[in-house]
């Protein structure tokens, strides 16, 4: 095993390590795959998918040779449908509600939306037209799978919608978080074209409240939809974080995907605290950049942690080691201020806390060191506290608190959706909840103007 | 987006997807949902005097675990009074003025019974009128549909006769269950048809139950011939509309039916001469709402070829369906092996080696690994290789050019004749 994972790691050439694992269907496999659909009528895979994508239809689509067809009921309900065929937690989802779970086996539904995906993505294929201008101009904040989404329905109805975005190219985290093995860069960026394409400008490089002020967009927008997500991994709250080698796992990942592969990781021993989603992404991206060993920590069990299943396995493929009921207490490092180790101590579960997980509590005396050259923090993601407030909006710890019917915030002609309005314990923050918030803050947009007479 | 609107003598419809006279066109409730599914028209459960159905009607044939590979059905026509279904028709055509509704009509061969229900139905606004000629079962026992439809003298004198009162389009529906249809439909032209549709079901029985011996489907114990319909009959319907289609004496648009599934079989349907297409057994497998894809593909493969109107497309491929007596002797094709794309599942050998010509040689090279080869030289260009091979891209069909003329067999047999009587000239 162990030599087999040494000759798919290359040390030689990264960016090897960070192509998209999966591959895609065979036309045959497809052709297969698509006939097997029972083509339900109802069917529960469309009500188990967040954006109500009509599932049976696409499949029927792709039986039917209609592929330009099957990418447009797909893109429609999901204006990030390519990118969410990659990350979706189908078998929770769409997969796991499909009928054949009861007789035979589910359909690949992720594998099909893909195939239909990557058809119009390889054929250039523009899929939607924009709406008649209606002259109402929306200013969208973040231009990520919620802002996206939010953008493409409300160009489809005629408004005129500017989207900034603070990083230097749109797509949020399905352009910079999501791990390049998983998901590539080129879909997203299709995605934000098909968006484009429907006269939405973006602004990148922008930052709301640095590069433009809020008066600015107050001043010039009817409505605003903040779609800004979630910031970066807060701190450890212990000893060394300072040094050189403490990672944050957003960032570490965006790294990642920004260009050049760092060769610092080869040969390197690399842990990251936190068991989601993210972590896992921490760690997978650390063995691909070389790193020797790569352990997780976690202060809980296996029980506990966040993170997907099929992520844990994929880990676990990865050589991912993990320590579990063991927390950081200090990052050590050298005279240089590099990181050379990190003092853990055991945990063991005690009572149940609010949201009904154990407790976790140190046992005395159990420190001890692993020796590291990187830590990679992911135990969560912070708010963007600061724009939020200067908004002057109601929130509840950076959590954006939205009339859940017309999602207003406490400013009317501030709307919101997407991970600032995802609260903790919610279940998981998924792109496909994004997206659809985003399809949603635009209906409800366009209702009020409807409402009115305006449009 | 490509215009898909067709006229079929004379009849509109907003596409050329009609559903076909059958269980899915039974009453209004179901015509209404249809064409708020989108469906361009519907020719109504045949009309005549009420019917007694068995209980116990359809069956269908799996092949290899694909449900509904094919479709047979006893149950005869409309069980409801012609009062019931006439009211119907009007408030489904109030409720849609754009879409086409077709009247199918059977009664006893007399001339006053077909006067008397075409006045009757068209009063009540339809667009047009189906003769029905094809049902193969129960009312065939009684003289009316295919038992009228076998014998061309009473195609055409029945044609005639609602030729004498209808205001509206009439299309004589065909069945297959026929030597050759062309005489048939040629008949119905003589008889002033201003369409044809074709194919009704064909005679068939579905199958027998090992268990208990009978019949499938039965009606306590006993079973009698179906009519049969869905995919598996595509092949055959196809044939009899391109057979019609490029007959010299058959001048009148045609409607396709037989196995249509989807917007590709409708295109290729619409190639070999079809004006529209209904649709049956699809619809009964999957509901109404098929019709989406069928009407969003159509329009993708119309706008991917650049052709701006569906009716565009009718005929082309007609002039391509020809004799066999006016094929090229001299035209070659040979199989080609692509060793990387191969699976290795020797199928292509087997079927050549026992069932075909013997061409595919089984290989070892020199590390030992297996690869299969076709002896182009002995190979008749059939095509059954790459017929059961089952991986796409690894059998091709290649062109070998020839140095020959084009030759066909009537071209050959009158080159022989000419020289035959220069022979007799030369040895006098």
């Amino acid at each position: 095993m162990a030599n087999e994972k040494m000759q798919r790691i290359s040390l030689t050439h990264l960016e090897k390590n960070f192509q998209e694992v999966e591959r895609g269907l065979t036309n045959r496999e497809a052709l297969e795959e698509s006939n097997r659909c029972l083509y339900c009528y109802d069917a529960p895979c469309i009500k188990a998918c967040p954006t109500s994508i009509d599932i049976p239809t696409f499949i029927k689509k792709i039986a039917s040779g209609n592929f330009l067809g099957s990418a447009k009921t797909i893109m429609s309900s999901n204006p990030v449908g390519a990118s969410c065929a990659r990350v979706c937690p189908t078998e929770e989802l769409c997969e796991g509600a499909c009928v054949l779970n009861h007789s035979t086996k589910p359909i690949m539904i992720g594998n099909l939306q893909r195939y239909a995906t990557d058809w119009a993505i390889q054929n250039e294929k523009t899929l939607f037209q924009p709406g008649e201008p209606n002259g109402v101009k929306v200013a969208v904040i973040g231009g990520g799978p919620a802002g996206l989404s939010a953008a493409r329905e409300l160009a489809r109805l005629g408004y005129d919608v500017t989207i900034f975005e603070a990083a230097k190219e749109a797509g949020g985290l399905n352009t910079f978080g999501i791990v390049s093995f998983r998901l590539p860069q080129r879909i997203s960026y299709w995605e934000v074209e098909q968006v484009e394409k429907l006269n939405v400008t973006i602004k990148t490089n922008t930052m709301v409240g640095r590069d433009v002020s809020i008066e600015e967009l107050t001043n010039n927008y009817d409505k605003i939809v903040l779609a800004v997500g979630m910031a970066n991994v807060p701190d450890l709250g212990i000893d060394g974080e300072e040094l050189d080698g403490v990672y944050d796992a957003i960032e570490f990942v965006k790294a990642t995907k920004s260009g050049q592969l760092s060769k610092d990781f080869i040969g390197k021993r690399v842990v990251v605290v936190g068991a989601g989603n993210t972590a896992i992404d921490g760690a997978t991206c650390s063995v691909r950049l070389g790193a020797e060993n790569v352990k997780i920590l976690y202060r809980r069990t296996e029980e506990e942690m966040t993170a997907y299943d099929f992520e844990y396995e994929f880990a676990k493929q990865d050589g991912v080691e993990f320590r579990w009921l063991t927390a950081p207490k200090r990052i050590i490092g050298d005279e240089a201020g590099k990181v050379t180790g990190i003092e853990c101590i055991k945990m063991t579960l005690g009572e149940p806390e609010k949201d009904g997980r154990r407790r976790p509590v140190a046992v005395e005396g159990s420190e001890h060191i692993i020796p590291v050259e990187a830590v990679v923090k992911a135990i969560g993601q912070t708010r963007h506290l600061e724009l939020i407030e200067s908004l002057g909006l109601k929130h509840e710890g950076g959590v954006v608190k939205v009339d859940q019917e017309t999602l207003q915030t406490s400013n009317p002609k501030i709307f919101a959706c997407g991970d600032v309005i995802f609260g903790k314990g919610k279940g998981d923050a998924m792109v496909v909840t994004a997206a659809q918030q985003g399809k949603d803050v635009a209906y409800a947009i366009h209702k009020q103007f409807s409402a009115v007479g305006t449009v | 987006m490509a215009d898909l609107r067709i006229n079929l003598a004379g009849i509109k419809s907003p596409n050329p997807f009609w559903l076909a006279s059958a269980p899915p066109t039974n009453s209004g409730y179901q015509v209404q949902r249809a064409f708020e599914a989108g469906w361009g028209g519907a020719v109504w459960k045949t009309l005549g005097d009420p019917i007694l159905n068995v209980s116990s009607r359809f069956a269908a044939i799996s092949f290899n675990g694909q449900r509904v590979a094919g479709f047979n059905n006893i149950e005869l026509i409309t069980d409801r009074p012609l009062e019931v279904n006439l009211k119907e028709i009007y408030e489904t055509k109030k409720r849609f003025p754009n879409h086409a509704i077709i009247a199918s009509l059977m009664v006893e061969p007399k001339q006053e019974k077909w006067h008397e229900i075409v006045k009757r139905v068209e009063d009540v606004g339809v667009d047009g009128l189906e003769l029905n000629f094809g049902c193969p079962h129960g009312m065939a026992e009684r003289g009316m549909g295919s038992a009228s439809g076998q014998v061309p003298a009473l195609v055409e004198r029945q044609t005639y006769w609602v030729k004498e009162v209808a205001k509206t389009p009439v299309i004589v529906k065909l069945t297959p269950n026929i030597t050759d249809i062309t005489a048939t439909a040629e008949a119905a032209c003589n008889g002033g048809a201003d369409a044809i549709s074709m194919i009704n079901t064909i005679n068939s029985l579905m199958g027998v139950d090992l268990d208990t011996w009978n019949t499938i489907p039965h009606v306590a114990g006993k079973g009698a011939h179906g009519g049969y319909c869905g995919p598996a009959v595509k092949p055959i319907a196809l044939n009899m509309v391109a057979e019609c289609a490029r007959h010299p004496h058959i001048n009148v648009p045609i409607s396709g039916i037989g196995g249509i599934s989807n917007w590709q079989d409708a295109v290729e349907f619409m190639l070999m001469g079809a004006t529209g297409v209904q649709v049956c057994t699809a619809a009964m497998h999957h509901g109404f709402r098929i019709v989406e894809d069928m009407i969003e593909g159509l329009s993708n493969y119309l706008d991917s070829k650049g052709i701006s109107t569906v009716s565009e497309i009718i005929g082309k491929s007609v002039p391509k369906y020809s004799d066999w007596g006016n094929l090229d002797l001299n035209y070659n094709i040979v199989a080609k092996i692509n060793t990387d794309v191969c699976i290795n599942c020797n199928k292509c050998h087997i079927a050549c080696e026992d069932t075909s010509h013997q061409c595919i040689d089984m290989l070892t090279d020199t590390n030992g690994k297996s690869y299969l080869k076709v002896r182009e030289e002995d190979c008749v260009g059939c095509n059954l290789c790459s017929i059961v091979c089952p991986v796409d891209g690894a059998i091709d069909m290649i062109e070998v050019p020839s140095e020959l003329p084009v030759m066909t067999w009537n071209e050959r047999q009158a080159a022989l004749k000419v020289a035959a009587d220069c022979k007799v000239d030369v040895t006098k």
